[in-house]
C-alpha cells in the first residue's frame, strides 16, 4: 500500500533509505528544516542547509520515484542564541517560494525557554505574514508537557493562522487531548525510546478516530527507522483495521493537511 | 472525511502478552540491578517506582498517567536553556 512519509530528516540517512522506502511504498517525503546533529556555526550553514532540502534532496528523492517537500525555519534547538536566529529567519524568504516549500517548520520549544518561545513567536510572524502552512516540534520527556501547553497559547496570539493549518507533532497520550481539542492537526512519531511505538500510536488512532492526525518516523541522524510508518500500517493489519482506514491515516490525512498548500501535488 | 470505521476485533492479549511480559521482567531486572549496584537512591529510578504504583489503577489511562508523572509541572517559560536534551524524568 501507498504511503507518505511527512516528516523524515534525509540529509541524515542515505541513498539506500530512500530505496528501500520506496520498494516498501513511499510516494512522498517531508522534509521539516531541524537540527542536524551539531551545532551550525553560523547563518551560512544555514544557508547551504537550506539550498540541500530544497535543490539536492528532491533529486536524491526522484532517483526512486519518490516526491520530497521540504519545511523552513531554525529549529529550537539552536534558537536559544536569537542573534543567529534573526539571521536564518532572515533567509526564509528567498527559499520561501521555491517548488517544494510548504512552510515554515519545524519550529516549536526544546528546553521551553524564554528566548526559544520568543524565535517561536518570530516564526509564526513569518507564518502569518507569509500565509504559510506551520509544523511544530514539541519538546522530548518531561518537558514535552509543558512545552505543548506554552505552543497552544502562543498560538492564540496570531488569530489569522487557522487552527487546521497548524500540525502540532510528536504528541503522546498526554498531549494529543490538548492539541486536537484545539482544533489543531496532531502527529505521531514512530521513535525509539523517547517517543511512540506502534501499537501505542494505534491506540491513540482509534481513541480519537484517526481525526486529523498523521503519523511519522521523523528518520534523522540517531537511532531511528525510515520504515516505522510501513511497519506501523502493518501492525494496524494485525489489529483489524481496514485498508481504507489504514489508507486514512497513511495517505489521506497527509495529503489532506499538506494539500492546503497548492505545491504539495503528488 | 469518511465516517470512523472501528477495527475489526482482535484477539488484543494473543497479540501483546508475551512482548509486555518480556518488558516487565526487563523492567524487574533493572530495578533489581540498579538496587544491587546501590543506585536506587538515583530520582530516575524514584520516578519510574512512583510510577508503577500508576499501574494498578481501574481507569484505562494508565499510559497517560505514566507520562504525566514524569513530566515538567511548571507553566513559565525557564530564564535560559543550558542544555539541549532532555533526562526523561522532572527533578524537582
Ligand atoms: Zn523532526
Amino acid at each position: 500500500m501507498n504511503y507518505i512519509e511527512p516528516h523524515g530528516h534525509m540529509v541524515s540517512r542515505t541513498t539506500d533509505d530512500y530505496e528501500r522506502m520506496a520498494l516498501a511504498g513511499c510516494q512522498a517525503i517531508c522534509e521539516p528544516a531541524f537540527w542536524a546533529g551539531f551545532d551550525r556555526a553560523s547563518a551560512d550553514g544555514f544557508y547551504d542547509y537550506f539550498r540541500q532540502i530544497t535543490e539536492y534532496e528532491p533529486k536524491r528523492a526522484a532517483k526512486f520515484g519518490i516526491k520530497h517537500f521540504s519545511w523552513l525555519c531554525i529549529n529550537p534547538k539552536e534558537a536559544e542564541d536569537t542573534k543567529l536566529a534573526e539571521e536564518v529567519i532572515a533567509l526564509i524568504p528567498q527559499f520561501i517560494d521555491k517548488p517544494g516549500v510548504l512552510g515554515i517548520g519545524e519550529i516549536g520549544l526544546n528546553k521551553n525557554s524564554r528566548n526559544e518561545l520568543a524565535i517561536f513567536e518570530r516564526h509564526l510572524q513569518v507564518a502569518q505574514d507569509y500565509d504559510q502552512l506551520v509544523l511544530i516540534h514539541t519538546p522530548h520527556l518531561e518537558d514535552k508537557l509543558k512545552g505543548t501547553r506554552l505552543i497552544v497559547e502562543a498560538l492564540k496570539n496570531f488569530p489569522k493562522i487557522k487552527p487546521e493549518r497548524v500540525i502540532i507533532d510528536h504528541v503522546e497520550e498526554h498531549t494529543i487531548d490538548h492539541v486536537l481539542d484545539h482544533g489543531f492537526w496532531a502527529g505521531i512519531t514512530l521513535y525509539p525510546e523517547s517517543k511512540c511505538t506502534p501499537n501505542r500510536a494505534i491506540d491513540m488512532l482509534e481513541h480519537r478516530h484517526a481525526e486529523r492526525i498523521w503519523m511519522n518516523s521523523a528518520c534523522d541522524w540517531g537511532v531511528s527507522d525510515p520504515l516505522a510508518v510501513p511497519k506501523t500500517m502493518q501492525a494496524m493489519r494485525h489489529r483489524g483495521w481496514t485498508p481504507e482506514m489504514i489508507q486514512r491515516v497513511a495517505w489521506d490525512n497527509p495529503k489532506a493537511f499538506m494539500g492546503q498548500c497548492e505545491k504539495f501535488t503528488l | 472525511m469518511p465516517d470512523w470505521t472501528p477495527p475489526t476485533p482482535v484477539n488484543l492479549v494473543d497479540l501483546g502478552f508475551m512482548d509486555s511480559r518480556s518488558k516487565l521482567i526487563d523492567l524487574a531486572a533493572f530495578l533489581d540491578r540498579v538496587q544491587k549496584a546501590g543506585q536506587d537512591g538515583d530520582f530516575r529510578v524514584q520516578a519510574l517506582k512512583n510510577a508503577l504504583t500508576l499501574l494498578s489503577q481501574d481507569k484505562p489511562q494508565r499510559a497517560k498517567d505514566v507520562l504525566l508523572s514524569f513530566s515538567d509541572p511548571s507553566t513559565e517559560p525557564i530564564a535560559k536553556a543550558t542544555m539541549q536534551g532532555a533526562i526523561g524524568a522532572f527533578k524537582a
